[in-house]
């Protein structure tokens, strides 16, 4: 009964008359289009879910706190990885003090003082290029330009200027599109009282985009603590032997370990190391790092909510 | 009010500062290539490197105690070999994403996809590099029943995951420069959402989208740490997808430990740089091209 009542309702009868063979066919391809689709959206999300999964279910055996607070023993075959986790705070402070006034004064520069002109086009075009530029040059830049030119030696100092550089375009990136979001009319209303084009920035323009330069300078951090090659050569090294729990066992100037570099030596330079421990240090990695991107985007999503204008 | 003295001299120093930091990308992209210049110059000049041979020759023996030959053509077949199929891998993947992201799915799950992607590209080459170690090598294993899993196929599928989220987001921008008016037009005429994105859409986003692509050629090339630990160390040039290679970058990052500074090797890892870096160069140069081509005619 009911379906001879669907049946008499007008959209149903018009789409009787209306839909000729050549529409029914056009919908199955639109539906066959929107399925090829999100099934290829999906096959992008399930990679994600899975493989955290699955390297946090092989790492399960070693993660504990004693993992990331003991030194490695037996030829690194054992124990935690504490001096790798201190090497890459280390290198993350370190390059993010170089790194970030820079990249706000660059984005600063490139949004408040350039004009439309070749030359800041040229600069653009080099903000780019240096986040093409392979992460295997940027080591070797490092190693020729500070370790052998400079004479600064493999260090953390050397290690923590290429990294700087090489992230410098993500903090210049997401800089300035915080400080285009400030609305024009606020710059305005300070250079009408008077105030010089510096005094507007520092007053107007930078109060009202920091919290969008910090969520730069989280995602930078992420950036920074992932990178492997450019500190192989310029001040990481497979083992140093630094006292438990000790907070400033490296120097400036001393090489260290690097949670990064850890994860490709304990993977494929020592042998025998028991299965886990690879896994352990892979999901310290990359949990570190995707919950630092979490953030980024959860504080991105909080200042959005509460934008005022 | 007079303002003090020393204001103005902070200010026009902060404004200096302001104006160094602006064009320190140039200096770093010029200082990149000076040093990485500088340090392989030695061996270009000299008798013991030959161009030709370094581009055409397959023989690969820097430590050769009778015979050193810098043969670097299966270096950059491997290269080539892992980026074409991480790039046929990719491309549909990435741009079907971009689509669906842009025009198919609603508010919600565009977010959330979003999101994912951002994460995906968050993941640091050498996790990928220990996934394609043991998630990917086990199982090319078990599926094709081959000796070893890290060869080709192994680098290509990762490098397509790292690439994916680039080409995604670019791709999406590029459909987002699309105007509405296009969309309208092509509804009114009674087009299916598909035949819009057909016939409106992709014709009008194509350099925006083949940017998209370029960027994640580039993004292919130039990765080190992944193909590293995922495609074997064979150096010959791959005639299968199970065959396992070397790219350009691992040579580098393998071989730069144990040359000693200043030594013929040595030297030579830094012309390979110098080539990498002009490969790169010049994908990147051509998207940002293309991509403002676009936005000269908008």
């Amino acid at each position: 009964m009911s379906a001879e009542v669907k049946k008499t309702t007008p959209a149903a009868i018009a789409a009787q008359f209306t839909k000729t063979g050549l529409v029914r066919k056009q919908e199955r391809r639109e539906r066959v289009a929107r399925l090829i689709f999100a099934t290829m959206a999906l096959l992008m999300v399930l990679p994600l879910a899975l493989i955290v999964g699955y390297l946090f279910w092989r790492a399960l055996p070693v993660l504990s706190f004693d993992f990331l607070l003991k030194v490695p023993i037996h030829g690194m075959r054992a124990g935690g990885i504490w001096p790798a986790l201190l090497g890459t705070i280390y290198l993350v402070l370190v390059s993010l003090a170089v790194s970030t006034p820079i990249g706000v004064l660059a984005a600063v520069y490139l949004n408040e003082y350039a004009r439309e002109n070749s030359f800041t086009r040229l600069v653009n075009l080099a903000v780019v290029n240096l986040a093409g530029v392979p992460s295997i040059v940027h080591a070797l830049f490092g190693l020729g330009a500070f370790v052998v030119f400079a004479g600064i030696g493999r260090s953390i100092m050397a290690a923590s200027l290429t990294l700087a550089i090489m992230t410098l375009p993500v903090i210049i990136a997401s800089s300035k599109e915080a400080l285009a979001a400030v609305p024009r009319p606020f710059r305005e209303a300070c250079w009408n009282v008077g105030a010089t084009r510096w005094q507007t920035i520092r007053h107007v323009v930078l109060p009202n985009s920091i919290s969008g330069i910090l969520t730069g300078v989280i995602l930078q951090v992420s950036r920074t603590a992932g990178e492997t090659a450019p500190v192989m050569f310029t001040g990481a090294v497979f083992y140093k032997a630094i006292r438990e729990g000790d907070v400033f066992a490296y120097g400036l100037f001393d090489q260290c370990m690097a949670l990064s570099m850890h994860l490709f030596t304990v993977s494929t330079q020592v042998p025998d190391v028991p299965e886990a421990l690879p896994y352990g240090t892979a999901v310290v990695l990359l949990s570190t790092v995707l919950a630092v991107n979490a953030l980024a985007i959860a504080f991105r999503v909080y200042l959005r909510s509460r934008k005022k204008w | 009010m007079r303002r003090r003295r020393w204001e103005l001299i902070a200010e026009s120093l902060v404004e200096w500062l302001i104006r160094l930091s602006g064009v320190s990308a140039i200096i770093f992209v010029f200082g990149i290539f000076y040093f990485v210049f500088r340090e392989g110059m030695g061996l270009l000049w000299s008798g013991r490197f030959n161009f030709v041979q370094f581009l055409t020759s397959i023989e690969w023996y820097p430590t050769s105690q009778s015979h050193v030959r810098y043969g670097a053509l299966a270096l950059i077949a491997g290269t080539f070999s892992v980026t074409l199929l991480s790039m046929a891998i990719a491309v549909p993947f990435g741009v079907g994403t971009a689509i669906y992201v842009s025009e198919f799915c609603g508010p919600r799950a565009k977010e959330t996809l979003k999101i994912v992607i951002e994460l995906l590209a968050a993941i640091p080459s050498v996790v990928w590099g220990f996934i394609g170690l043991t998630v990917m090598n086990s199982l090319i294993i078990k599926l094709f029943d081959s000796p070893i899993g890290l060869n080709v196929l192994n680098g290509g599928v990762i490098l397509a995951l790292m690439s994916v989220p680039i080409i995604v987001s670019i791709g999406e921008d590029a459909l987002k420069a699309v105007p509405d008016s296009f969309r309208e037009a092509a509804i009114a005429l009674g087009a299916t959402r598909w035949q819009m994105v057909r016939r409106a859409l992709l014709p009008a986003a194509k350099n925006g989208l083949l940017a998209a692509v370029l960027l994640g050629v580039g993004r292919a090339v130039g990765e080190t740490m992944a193909v590293l630990m995922a495609t074997g160390h064979s150096i010959r040039i791959p005639t299968g997808l199970l065959d396992p290679v070397r790219t350009l970058t691992a040579t580098i990052a393998a071989e730069l430990g144990e040359s000693a500074v200043g030594s013929d090797h040595y030297q030579v890892l830094f012309i390979i740089g110098i080539l990498l870096f002009t490969i790169t160069f010049v994908v990147n140069l051509s998207a940002d091209l293309i991509v403002r081509g676009i936005r000269g005619k908008a």
